[in-house]
Formats: C-alpha cells, sequence, structure tokens
C-alpha cells in the first residue's frame, strides 16, 4: 500500500510542479547515492543505532505531546499575528491531517480524495449561511453531517476496492466534487466563489477590527484590534483539532475503533470473526469526512471566501503526505509533520526560489532517515499495567 | 441432532467449480474430519458454510435454520466460529488484542472468564499476553489463532489445518486441546486436516472429499482401516 501511496503522491506532485520536482529528484539522485555509500558500511549498525533512536522518541514522546499542547496552548500570548495565522494554518492541517489519519492510519483505506470533503464542508458552511443568514456554530454541525453523507456516498461504491484501486476512485472523487463545484453556478456561484461569508461569533460578540458596540473588544473593554479575531480563530480550531484528536483515541479503546485497525491488518479475518466489514468501512469514510467536513466550515469562516480553487488534488496530497511522513496511525507523528512541512514550507520563505528544493529534499531525507514516518511505532490499546510500545522494526507493512 | 447439515452444496470460483453437490453433516457434540488431497475443495467446503463464497445450489442448515444465503458475518454472530487457513491473525496487534477481536461478537458476556478458559488451554499466549501477533513462532500463532475463535463462545468450531507447518509435540498438545474441550464443554468441531493419521484417530467420524465431492464417510476408526484410505492418504504416515 505504502508504496501505491508515495507514487501517487510524487505523479501528483510532478504534475503540478514539474521543473522544482526535477531539480529535487535529481538532487535526492545524487543525495541518495551518497547517503548509500555512506550506509554501505554497516547496514546493521545502522539499524541498530534507528532503533536505539525509535526507542528514545518513544521514551521522548510522553514529554512531547503535553509540551507541544502548551506550545500551542500558548502561541497567542506571542500577541504577533504573523505567527498567529501560521499557527491557524498548521492547526488546520493537523485536523486534516488527524481526521484523515482514521480512514487511512486506521482503517487501511487509502484515500487520495479527502479534499472532496473539505470542500463539501466548506461550501455548505458558505452556502447556508449566506442563504439563511445562519452562524458558524449552528452550521458546523450541519456542516460536518453533510460531509460525513457523502464520505458515506463514496464509501458505498468503492466498498470491494482495496489499495491501489481504491486510491484511484477516492482520487476521481476529489476531482468531480471540485468539478461539480465549478460548473454548478446557480448553487456556488462556479469559479468566482462565495463571498462575505460570516465570521464566527463568541456567544454572539462579533471581531470587528474597529471594535464598535456589540463587538468583543467592547464588550470587555478591550483595545479594539484585528488581533483578537485571530486568538478567537486560531483557539476555535485548536478546539476542533483536540477534539478530532480526542474522539479518535476514544473510538480506538471501542469496538468500533478495533475494527477498524483489524480491517487495515486483514479483512478476510475481520469477516470471519462476525464484524461487518461494510459498516466498518463506512463508518471510516463518514467519521473521517466528518471531521474534514468541521475544518472544511472553519476553512470558510477564517476566509470569508471560498472558491473550487481552494481544493484542488495538491490539498489531499498534502494531507495525505502528512499523515505519511508522521507515521499511518500515529495521532502525535500527525502532528509533528504537519508542523514541519506547514510549519517549515513558511520557515524556509527566506530561501525564495530554492525553497521548494529544500522543502523537497527534507521530505526525502525524513522518508529516508524513517521510512515508516516520524512516529511509527504503533500504541496498543490496552496495555494492563504497563505500556508498550510495538517498535517500527517489528511493524510489518499492511497488505495491499 | 444434527448442528449443521449441508445438503447438495455447490460452490464456484467464477467459472471453476470448487464443490459439487457436496452432502456433509455434523451432529451437536461431535468430532467430525474432512481429509482430502490439496485443492479438493476442503477449505472452500469450510468457507461456503461461513459464507464466502455463497453456495451457488443446496442448502446449508445450521441449528434446524436454512444459514446459505446470510451475509458472513450474519453467520458467524450465530456463535460458528473459524480458525480459517493460514490462521490470519492479526500481525500488529497484540495477543489480547487479538482475543479481544475474537470475543467482539460474543457481546456482553464475561470476557474475563472466557480469557481465562483459553489462557488455560493454551499458558503459552498467556505468557506473551503482550507480544505482537506477527512475532509469535508458528505454533503460538496456531494457538492464537484457536484461542481467538474460541473467544466468540462457539457451539461450532470449524478448524483448517491446525496442525499446518507443525513439530509433532505441538500437533499433538492442539489435538489434545480440541478433544479437551469437546469433553468439558460438548463443543462441536469440524477439522480440515492433511494430517490424516491423527485426525481420524480424533474424529468420531470421517468424510474424505476428491475433486469437490464426497466420496466417503464413516467412523474415523473405519475410515482408518480402509485399504484405499490408507494407500492414498496415510502411505507413509504413522
Ligand atoms: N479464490 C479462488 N479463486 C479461484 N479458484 C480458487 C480460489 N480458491 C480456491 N480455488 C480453487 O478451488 C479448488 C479447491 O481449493 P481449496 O482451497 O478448497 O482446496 P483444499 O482442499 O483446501 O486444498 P489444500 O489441502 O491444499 O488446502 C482448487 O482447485 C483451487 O485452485
Ligand atoms: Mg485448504
Amino acid at each position: 500500500m505504502k508504496s501505491a501511496l508515495r507514487d501517487a503522491v510524487l505523479s501528483a506532485l510532478v504534475a503540478l510542479r514539474p521543473v522544482p520536482v526535477a531539480i529535487a529528484v535529481a538532487a535526492v539522485f545524487v543525495g541518495r547515492l551518497l547517503l548509500l555509500a555512506w550506509r554501505g558500511r554497516s547496514r546493521a549498525a545502522a539499524r541498530h543505532a534507528n532503533r536505539a533512536f525509535a526507542e528514545r522518541l518513544t521514551q521522548a514522546g510522553k514529554y512531547v505531546a503535553p509540551l507541544l499542547l502548551i506550545v500551542a496552548l500558548a502561541v497567542p500570548l506571542s500577541g504577533d499575528r504573523y505567527y498567529l495565522h501560521l499557527g491557524i494554518l498548521v492547526m488546520t492541517y493537523v485536523m486534516l491531517g488527524w481526521g484523515l489519519n482514521i480512514v487511512v492510519g486506521l482503517a487501511g483505506l487509502l484515500d487520495l480524495g479527502y479534499v472532496a470533503f473539505y470542500a463539501v464542508g466548506a461550501y455548505s458552511y458558505a452556502i447556508i449561511s449566506t442563504t439563511y443568514g445562519l452562524g458558524f456554530w449552528t452550521c458546523l454541525p450541519i456542516a460536518g453531517i453533510l460531509a460525513a453523507i457523502w464520505g458515506i456516498m463514496l464509501g458505498f461504491p468503492v466498498l470491494r476496492l482495496r489499495g491501489d484501486y481504491l486510491a484511484i476512485v477516492t482520487l476521481a472523487f476529489g476531482e468531480i466534487i471540485r468539478i461539480v463545484i465549478t460548473n454548478w453556478v446557480s448553487l456556488t456561484n462556479g469559479p468566482n466563489g462565495i463571498s462575505g461569508i460570516p465570521r464566527p461569533t463568541l456567544f454572539g460578540l462579533k471581531f470587528t477590527p474597529a471594535g464598535g458596540p456589540g463587538s468583543f473588544s467592547d464588550f470587555f473593554h478591550l483595545p479594539p484590534s484585528p488581533t483578537w479575531r485571530a486568538v478567537y480563530l486560531y483557539y476555535v480550531i485548536l478546539v476542533l483539532a483536540l477534539l478530532t484528536n480526542w474522539v479518535t483515541l476514544r473510538l480506538r479503546r471501542l469496538p468500533l475503533g478495533r475494527a477498524w485497525e483489524a480491517l487495515r491488518e486483514d479483512e478476510v479475518a475481520c469477516r470471519s470473526l462476525g464484524i461487518n466489514v461494510t459498516v466498518t468501512k463506512l463508518t471510516a469514510f463518514a467519521i473521517g469526512a466528518l471531521f474534514g467536513g468541521f475544518a472544511g466550515a472553519f476553512f470558510a469562516t477564517r476566509q470569508a471566501f471560498v472558491s473550487p480553487e481552494s481544493f484542488t488534488f495538491i490539498e489531499s496530497a498534502i494531507v495525505l503526505s502528512i499523515v505519511v511522513l508522521g507515521g499511518l496511525g500515529s495521532q502525535l507523528g500527525v502532528a509533528l509533520a504537519a508542523l514541519v512541512m506547514i510549519g517549515g514550507f513558511e520557515v524556509f520563505r527566506a530561501l525564495a526560489d530554492y525553497r521548494m528544493l529544500v522543502f523537497g529534499a527534507a521530505l526525502v531525507l525524513i522518508m529516508v532517515l524513517r521510512p515508516r514516518g516520524l512516529v511509527a511505532g504503533r500504541t496498543p490499546t490496552v496495555a494492563l499495567g504497563r505500556k508498550r510500545e510495538i517498535s517500527a522494526e517489528l511493524v510489518a507493512q499492511g497488505r495491499g | 441432532m444434527s448442528l449443521l447439515r449441508l445438503s447438495g452444496v455447490t460452490a464456484f470460483y467464477g467459472a471453476i467449480q470448487a464443490l459439487r453437490g457436496v452432502d456433509l453433516e455434523v451432529n451437536e457434540g461431535e468430532i467430525v474430519t474432512l481429509i482430502g488431497a490439496n485443492g479438493a475443495g476442503k477449505s472452500t467446503l469450510m468457507m461456503t458454510v461461513c459464507g464466502q463464497p455463497q453456495a451457488r445450489d443446496g442448502a446449508i442448515i445450521y441449528d434446524g435454520e436454512d444459514i446459505t444465503r446470510l451475509p458472513t458475518h450474519a453467520i458467524m454472530r450465530k456463535r460458528i466460529a473459524q480458525s480459517p487457513e493460514g490462521r490470519r491473525i492479526f500481525p500488529r496487534m497484540t495477543v489480547y488484542e487479538n482475543l479481544q477481536m475474537g470475543a467482539e461478537v460474543a457481546g456482553n458476556v464475561d470476557f474475563a472468564a472466557l480469557l481465562e478458559q483459553v489462557f488455560s488451554l493454551f499458558p503459552r499466549l498467556k505468557e506473551r499476553v503482550h507480544q505482537r501477533g506477527g512475532t509469535l513462532s508458528g505454533g503460538e500463532q496456531q494457538m492464537l489463532s484457536i484461542g481467538r475463535a474460541l473467544m466468540s463462545r462457539p457451539r461450532l468450531l470449524l478448524l483448517d489445518e491446525p496442525s499446518l507447518g507443525l513439530a509433532p509435540l505441538v500437533v499433538r498438545q492442539i489435538f489434545g486441546a480440541i478433544r479437551e474441550l469437546n469433553r468439558s464443554t460438548g463443543l462441536t468441531v469440524l477439522l480440515v486436516e492433511q494430517n490424516a493419521f491423527q485426525a481420524l484417530r480424533l474424529a468420531d467420524r470421517g468424510y474424505v472429499l476428491v475433486n469437490g465431492g464426497i466420496t466417503m464417510a464413516g467412523k474415523g476408526a473405519e475410515l482408518l482401516a480402509r485399504p484405499e484410505i490408507r494407500a492414498a492418504y496415510l502411505e507413509g504416515a504413522h
């Protein structure tokens, strides 16, 4: 499955950015040769070092997650709107990564069209709020449910497909949704998009930059500033992302979540244990899509504008890369990968034209050093007293 | 009373016919063994009972109910459990999680008691309860596969070649466990085996499957005594 996935991501990159990708490929080719030569001295030693590293990472993992959470909570303290917007962007992708992780990481269903649910969520909120004048918090569940329904609609035709075939159909699904949005002008305003989407409010308090009666800054007697809205948006997406994480962690301990993981391991065995594979797959698609829809609604309210351009295949590819890079199924890994990919891309801004190159090289380096993702171990759902990580070295790849 | 009855069952993989009108009966509390050459259709027969592939003609009656057209998961919820060919344990999950998956369909019954039962049958699994399934030895995986099937409190246990690739001592251990379960809990067992000698000695009755059809049936000891069985399945064994 992994190789199919890697191929798909790579071919997408080639199609979208031929020249930088060509440079990156050349760089990787040379780099890889050097690396092989260097590694050639002793494979066993390298593997040993890798395992030691994995162990250290596992130990560190206990502190990394709470530390990340504290940092995440503290970002608005900087008061710098640049960091807030970057934080919002990263958290959006963390949430998307966690949502897709349910489908790809846990249930093992390779979905290349996740952006479809992001789009459905965004457009649901955009259309409902501008047509009926409903607020963000009212529309959020509706957007999520609509996306989940689309998740089930995607699920039905692909029930019998696995691996590469599933990937192709989901990819097509993502494209179909975008094309429908572009062409259904009467509903979606086509390529021009929908503007004037209402911003979120806090118990009815508006976040208008200039303050004024009924605004957040007015109510709390704070100086009016556009920063308040950024802070609020940041905390909204943080809460939504944490909700995704919490639900996933809960579900993993319930029969449904266990069935997802069992499905990833062996579908035939699942059936012979009396698990309804149809329901298991559809719920994975639906719940993954639900969170994609939430993230989409958030995207719409953050931008106050949506257009089909925001929902191209590259979004699916980025989210999938985050999940794969983080280590399929690992919550912490996904968060780290989103930070590295989205945050890292920003950090390299100073490099101008070489940004794509450095970025690509960094990704490849990670995949070479940690071929199963940043956090590759699988934590058993039941530990009976002592917690034990299943080492990445021992984790077999799931069947296609 | 028969717990499972197949009458005139045929099964196909696309255009290939794998079962040609199989009649077979398993009575409550019996151990029945099915022997046959490679490719005779033994595994197919077992999978057809579970509904994958579904029987094209004929009927499969379980506990007085026609289950021929039920989907697999519905059949497996009727207290039929299977340890399929090739074990098919979940390799990335721990022994404990594998057993937990087995108990999924049993509903709210006493999980701890079931676990104790499996552990007393296969103490090796208890020692390795936190080990990842895929890192168990072949014999341990087989024990896990049977243990996982037992976690659903089955009335009928389907075992496909539990002795495959195992040392004689382990085979004896596993056969001993099957007999023990059958005696103490009245569990009904349908057993597919290449190891015809041991299987027929263990079983109350046996069937011989050739090219997708039953050619012989009888008491285990009777079949063992027949010269044609000795020639075809027992030559060089013992
Ligand atoms: N999925 C499948 N698709 C097509 N043909 C199949 C499939 N599974 C089995 N067959 C064919 O059906 C026939 C019966 O196979 P089956 O697996 O039931 O044999 P078996 O008696 O269990 O053999 P063995 O002792 O080797 O396990 C064989 O000829 C096999 O090639
Ligand atoms: Mg077989």
